[in-house]
Order: structure tokens, then C-alpha cells, then sequence
């Protein structure tokens, strides 16, 4: 959640080599660099042996701007974006497991429907929510739930993608001269 | 043709032009060692202690521009190269380290001598790689070279388990690199030189600072074209040293923490710094953010990642020094700057750094200046960390490019014995000096024993205070003089162990024996050893205390009539 007194946040994607290695390569520079990652997602991309990787990053403008040049430096990632300041789509998926039983159901459904998300799960005394959304929204969902019980959380990270169809390669993320080049 | 893992690797370094190896055997490498007869093009040099490996691949790369290789064993052998990886690493010294790793059924086991050497390397190495398939080593090791020695160079690493050197496979060595990740960006941007030639020519007070890129890229014709056609002063950083003559009348020599007063001061004085293939490291700026704030900055790097990371520049250039250059020079308008020129004569006049006090006592100083007539600065120097090597940075008068050789950023004592060795190594028809701190030197000094063996004709020069004296000088100006674990009371007798080891040891402890001794050693054919007992408690100035700025500056206390001249 965005508050005044915290760093900004940023979203990078990163295009990357799909090698054992590669994610302790990526951690470990933003570990020894002492960059701070709020969410950290990837999966396969639409291209073969490669991996798309979407960084949620908090630190200003000259922060973030090394810490793209640090991504693009390393060997095994191919292409980086900051998508921050673009018409971009994020989402983010949770599981939210949440006791209920007879009296709160309906509330808890209530506010489920609200938020368009779903039902998964029910078991005598517990409820299992699937929500997608920006990472506000889950953070809201939560938030209420809490109020029930929740017992377990997990979430995936958020992962952008621009909308239209634009290729990410073919817009410059805010670095002018640090995109195309590696060393 | 089918070939064995080792075959492969023996014959891909070959194919890469490698004729020199430092490196030390066991188990895991075993099957690799065990090829090399069959490879008579390939020298290799055994050394006492792997750290000597990796310097010494360390060394040879520094002088010849060329990877230097190592090898060693899995586990303790290859946590023995780390201190020489790390350094090779931080002044971006191309290198190919190849490693044995435990079978491949056997990792992740705790197998005997089995440590994860691409994890522990990683973060000191520019890639590294763990081959699972020996038809994979002819790629991995033509990536490994292109990796290592293009863009900003580095060290390189390569595991390779015992039983992927033993299996057989096709050997079909690639033509061509695929390295999609990899794109290193040399020709710099069109409009930005533009700007840069458009900028120097609107200022009044420029200066050149010269970093280690200069070397790397070859570029010190293009560096001298512009320094002259514009006639900019060129300030050269500690690795930027030799990529400029020192005798040029604009050279103003090296800045910062130990550097010349006048050179720092030209900084601080300048309305606009080109610098060229260095980083701002902390010991040129002291604090960033009272560092050359009247300046206007360009910065030509080949690594984007250095634009911006320490000091917020105007015009920043990526791409290759000598090719940049070289189109900035057309652009650069002949230009006088008569008036600045004379400001920074002044200020050299005014704070001499470069004085050395008359006195009967052997300094340090004099030694590196007698040194420096001795070979009429055309000797390859390899210093250690410490004052010595500030004296030898300060006093030595460098005439020919990349003779100037000394662990930068990462500060290694020890440095000055193997680096040497791989030095001398790599140019053996130059004069190679090692500048050594009696602390540093017993670091590393197992490989006098190799370079004795192998014929490496290396000459020492221990300049030896019975004490880490960097560190002493730390304690006597922050510490009041409180001198914890910093002195040696009982150093080894260096001459009898210059002779247990087979070389010519000799001792000076008065200032008439410098110049003889120095000759006398340069004569001898063979390695030799000079063990000067210097004043203990002299200082290296001026000084800029770590962190703070130029109005901290600390300049040589003289007598009256010094000052007033
Ligand atoms: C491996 C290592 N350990 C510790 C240090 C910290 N250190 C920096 S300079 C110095 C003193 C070096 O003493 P010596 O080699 O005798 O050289 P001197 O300063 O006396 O010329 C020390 C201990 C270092 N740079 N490297």
C-alpha cells in the first residue's frame, strides 16, 4: 500500500534466460546492493527458455534507475523495462483462508462478492477466498477479512503487462541510454 | 572428433590463444592435469598457494591485456582463489578461472572437498558456470573469454565436475558467440559526443580525470590527442596511472585521498570534469556531495551502470574510450585555457606534494624516486596496499602505458608478490619491480619458491617499516598514536630468506647504498631482493581523511624555508 512516509514504488519487468541460477543471480545483487524488492513474481514467457519476471521495487528515481543498469549488467537477463510510468494492467492473485462458521458466512460471502472475488474452498469452520486484483485491492480484501479470523495468506507478487499492442522492447523504459546495452 | 572433457578444455584454451596457465592440482582437476602433456603449447606454472594463481593470471592480464588463467581444485583449492577473483573483479581484470567440482551424482552431498564455488563466486565473478555436459565446455569456454575480456572486462569462472572432464563427447569448438543477455554498447551516442564537444568547448577550467578504461580500451593516443588539442591538464585516478606520460607538461598526476594537493585542488577549482573510464570511487571523491560541486561532468564509461551511480553527471557517453574519443576529437575546438593552466602551475608551486625532505634518515619517498632514475620509469611496477604503495603511485615517474600495476578497489595485501610473478610472466623482456610492504609481502611470499623454479625474474624492493603501516598511520592520526596490533616486532631476517629461497638478498638501511643496491640487483641475473629498513613511523601525505572533503586536506608539515619559496 502506497503511504506518504514510504519510498515510491516501481514496476521492472525483466526478460530472463530460464537457467538453474538464474533467480539466486537476480536476488543476490539486489541483496548485496542493498535494493529492496516489495514483490517478486515469474513465470514462463511467451518465448521459448525464457522467463518473464515482473519486480515490484521501492527507492526513488536514481535508486531505481541503477538498480534497471544493474539487472540489464548481469548475463542472463535479456531485456529490462521500468513499465512504471505506462498504460499498464497489474494484477496480483491471493488465497486467503479465513474462519467462518454458521453466523458470519453470508457476511463473509457479502464482502466476497463485493470485491468479484470467489469461494474456493469451505470447510466446518473455514473458507478458503481467491481474489485478483492490484495489490490495493487484495491488500482491502484482507483487511476486512480480518476482522473474522484469517488464518493463512498466500500471494503471487503482482505481474504487469502493457495494454495495446505494443512489444515491451519497443518502449523505452525511462533510462534513455541504459536499455539496449550490457556489460 | 571425439575428446575428453579435459581434452576439450585444454584444447578450447588454445583455440582462445592461452599459452600460460598458474594454477595447483588435486583430486577434482585431476583428469585435467593429467592431459596437459598433450598439450606442449600450454605452460603451466605451479605455484605454492592458489591465491598466488589468481594474482599472479591477475597480473599477466594487467600487463598484456590478455585473460589470465587459473586453475584449481574443488573446495579448499578454489576458496584459496577467492581473494584474487575478488580483486581481479573489482579492477575489472579479465581472467578465466577454471575450477574441478566434485562428480556430478555427488553434488549437493556434502561430498569430500565438495563447496559450492559458482555460489560463493558469484557476486566476484562477471559470470560464472557450472557445466553439466561435456559437450558443453567448447561453447562455455569461447562465452567465457568473450565475457571476460569484452566490455568491462572481468573474472570468469568455470566448475567443472571430475567425471564431466572424463566423459567423452563430439568436440566441435563454435565460430560464433550467442549470448543474448549480453550486448556490450562501444560506439557511444552521436548527440551526447556532441554535447560533451560542445560543453568542453564553453568551459574555462577543465581537467581530464583518466581512469583504468583508458588502459582497457588502448585509448591513450586518443586521450593525448584531446588533451592536447584542447590543452586539458589530465589528473590520472590510481589505476588510471601510466595511461598518461607523467612527465607530460599537462599530466597534474593522481588526486584524492593520498593524491597530489594541486591535483585534488584542480578538481575542486575546475568548471567542468571529463571523466574518462573511471567510477568516482570514495577515495577520489571523499564525501560525494561536497565533491567538485562548481563542475559541470561528463562521463564516459563503458559500463552504464557507473554513469550516475556515485555523482550526478550532465553528459553522460556509454560506450568504448578509444572509439569515442576518437570522434570527439574531431569535434574538440583547439583551445589555450592559458590562464588555468598557469592557476594549477601555481597551485603546484604553492603545495609542493611531490617534495621530498632532505634528511640523512632512508625515506620511503627517496626510495621510489632513486627507483624510479634507476630504471628511467620505463620498469613495470606491482605494488601491495599500504603506504608504499601511495609512495610508489606519488614518486615513480611513469613514461610507458600499462606499467603501473596494483590492486585498486579491493586493496590486497600480498598482491605485490604473485601479482608480480604474473607480470613478469606476461611481459618478459620488461624490467619488473615489485614495490613490497614487509606486512604484505609475507602474505604471499611462498611464491619467491615458484618464481626461483620457473626462472621469473622478478626484483623486490620491500620497503620495510616493522609495520602495517597504513594502518599505523590511521591509528597515529585518528588513534592517538595508539599503535594496536599494527607493529611487527620480530619480521624474518628477508636477506637469509631471499638466499633459503635461492635468490640475491640484499639489505640498505643508509641512503648512499639505495642507488647501488638498486643496480646491483637489476644486474643479477635472476630474482633478487632488496629488504630497505626504512624510518618506521613516516607518513604518507597529503591526506584527505576517509570521507570528507577537500578542506580537510592534511599537507606535509615543512620546515620555513620551504614554505617560503
Ligand atoms: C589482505 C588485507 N588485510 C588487511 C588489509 C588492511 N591494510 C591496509 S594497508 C595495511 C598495512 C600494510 O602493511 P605493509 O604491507 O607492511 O605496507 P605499508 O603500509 O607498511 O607500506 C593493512 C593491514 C588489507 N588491505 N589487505
Amino acid at each position: 500500500m502506497m503511504t506518504n512516509g514510504s519510498p515510491p514504488r516501481r514496476t521492472i519487468t525483466a526478460l530472463v534466460q530460464d537457467k538453474p541460477g538464474v533467480l539466486n543471480r537476480i536476488s543476490s545483487m539486489f541483496r548485496r546492493r542493498g535494493f529492496n524488492i516489495a514483490s517478486l513474481a515469474v513465470g514462463h514467457s511467451e518465448e521459448a527458455d525464457l522467463s518473464r519476471m515482473t519486480f515490484v521495487v521501492e527507492g526513488d528515481d536514481s535508486t531505481v534507475e541503477q538498480m534497471t543498469k544493474h539487472l540489464h549488467k548481469l548475463i542472463d537477463v535479456i531485456r529490462v523495462s521500468d513499465i512504471s510510468d505506462q498504460n499498464i494492467v497489474s494484477r496480483e492473485l491471493a488465497l486467503i483462508k479465513v474462519k467462518s462458521n454458521v453466523q458470519t458466512r453470508s457476511e463473509i460471502m457479502q464482502i466476497v462478492n463485493v470485491f468479484r472475488a470467489h469461494i474456493v474452498d469451505v470447510a466446518p469452520d473455514s473458507l478458503i477466498v481467491e481474489v485478483s486484483g492490484n495489490e490495493d485491492k487484495v491488500d482491502s480484501l484482507h483487511e476486512l477479512l480480518k476482522s473474522f479470523g484469517v488464518v493463512e495468506v498466500m500471494r503471487t507478487g503482482t505481474i504487469a503487462i502493457n495494454r495495446g499492442a505494443g512489444s515491451r522492447s519497443k518502449r523505452a523504459g525511462r533510462v534513455d541510454w541504459g536499455e539496449a546495452s550490457s556489460v | 572428433m571425439k575428446m575428453t572433457g579435459s581434452q576439450m578444455v585444454c584444447e578450447s584454451l588454445i583455440r582462445e590463444g592461452v599459452d600460460v596457465i598458474f594454477g595447483l592440482p588435486g583430486g577434482a582437476i585431476l583428469p585435467l592435469y593429467q592431459t596437459l602433456p598433450e598439450f606442449p603449447q600450454l605452460r603451466h606454472i605451479l605455484v605454492r598457494h592458489e591465491q598466488g594463481a589468481a594474482h599472479a593470471a591477475d597480473g599477466y592480464a594487467r600487463v598484456t591485456g590478455r585473460p589470465g588463467i587459473a586453475w584449481a581444485t574443488s573446495g579448499p583449492g578454489a576458496t584459496n582463489l577467492i581473494t584474487g577473483i575478488a580483486t581481479a573483479q573489482m579492477d575489472s581484470i579479465p581472467m578465466v578461472v577454471v575450477t574441478g567440482q566434485v562428480a556430478r551424482a555427488a553434488i549437493g552431498s556434502d561430498a569430500f572437498q565438495e563447496t559450492d564455488t559458482t555460489g560463493i563466486t558469484l557476486p566476484i565473478t562477471k559470470h560464472n558456470y557450472l557445466v553439466m555436459d561435456t559437450e558443453e565446455i567448447p561453447r562455455i569456454i569461447k562465452e567465457a573469454f568473450h565475457i571476460a575480456s569484452t566490455g568491462r572486462p572481468g573474472p570468469v569462472l568455470v566448475d567443472i565436475p571430475k567425471d564431466v572432464l572424463q566423459e567423452e563427447a563430439e568436440f566441435e569448438y563454435p565460430d560464433s558467440i550467442d549470448v543474448p543477455g549480453y550486448k556490450p554498447t562501444l560506439e557511444g551516442h552521436p548527440a551526447q559526443i556532441k554535447r560533451a564537444a560542445r560543453v568542453i568547448a564553453e568551459s574555462e577550467r577543465p581537467v581530464i580525470l583518466a581512469g583504468h578504461g583508458i588502459i582497457f580500451s588502448g585509448a591513450y593516443d586518443e586521450l593525448r590527442e584531446l588533451a592536447e588539442k584542447a590543452q586539458i591538464p589530465v589528473i590520472t585516478t590510481l589505476l588510471g596511472i601510466s595511461s598518461f606520460p607523467d612527465d607530460h607538461v599537462l599530466c597534474v598526476g593522481m588526486p584524492g585521498m593520498h593524491g597530489m594537493a594541486y591535483a585534488s585542488k584542480a578538481i575542486e577549482d575546475a568548471d567542468l570534469l571529463i571523466a574518462l573510464g573511471m567510477r568516482f570511487d570514495d577515495r577520489i571523491t571523499g564525501k560525494p556531495s561536497a565533491f567538485a560541486i562548481r563542475s559541470r561532468k561528463i562521463h564516459i564509461d563503458i559500463d552504464p551502470s557507473e554513469i550516475g551511480k556515485n555523482i550526478p553527471v550532465d553528459v553522460p557517453i556509454v560506450g568504448d574510450l578509444k572509439r569515442v574519443l576518437r570522434k570527439l576529437n574531431k569535434m574538440v575546438k583547439p583551445a589555450t585555457h592559458l590562464e588555468w593552466i598557469q592557476h594549477i602551475d601555481r597551485l603546484k608551486r604553492e603545495h609542493p606534494s611531490m617534495y621530498i625532505r632532505p634528511t640523512d634518515k632512508l625515506l620511503p619517498q627517496f626510495i621510489i624516486n632513486q627507483l624510479s632514475k634507476a630504471t628511467e620509469g620505463r620498469a613495470v611496477i606491482v605494488t601491495g596496499v599500504g603506504q608504499h604503495q601511495m609512495w610508489a603511485a606519488q614518486h615513480y615517474m611513469f613514461k610507458d602505458p600499462q606499467t603501473f600495476v596494483s590492486s585498486g578497489g579491493s586493496g590486497a595485501m600480498g598482491y605485490e608478490v604473485a601479482g608480480a610473478m604474473g607480470a613478469k610472466v606476461g611481459a618478459p623482456d620488461r624490467v619488473v619491480w615489485s614495490v613490497a610492504g614487509d606486512g604484505g609481502f609475507q602474505m604471499t611470499m611462498a611464491e619467491l619458491a615458484t618464481m626461483v623454479e620457473n626462472r621469473i625474474n622478478v626484483k623486490f624492493a620491500i620497503i620495510n617499516n616493522s609495520f602495517l603501516g597504513m594502518v599505523r598511520q590511521w591509528q597515529e592520526f585518528f588513534y592517538q598514536k595508539s599503535y594496536v596490533a599494527t607493529q611487527y616486532t620480530h619480521n624474518p631476517d628477508f636477506v637469509k630468506l631471499a638466499e633459503a629461497f635461492g635468490m640475491l638478498g640484499l639489505r640498505v638501511s643508509d641512503k648512499t647504498q639505495v642507488m647501488p643496491a638498486i643496480e646491483q640487483a637489476m644486474s643479477y641475473d635472476g630474482p633478487a631482493l632488496i629488504d630497505f629498513v626504512v624510518e618506521e613511523e613516516e607518513n604518507v601525505y597529503p591526506m584527505i581523511p576517509a570521507g570528507q572533503s577537500i578542506h580537510s586536506l592534511i599537507e606535509e608539515p615543512r620546515p620555513e624555508e620551504v614554505v617560503a619559496r
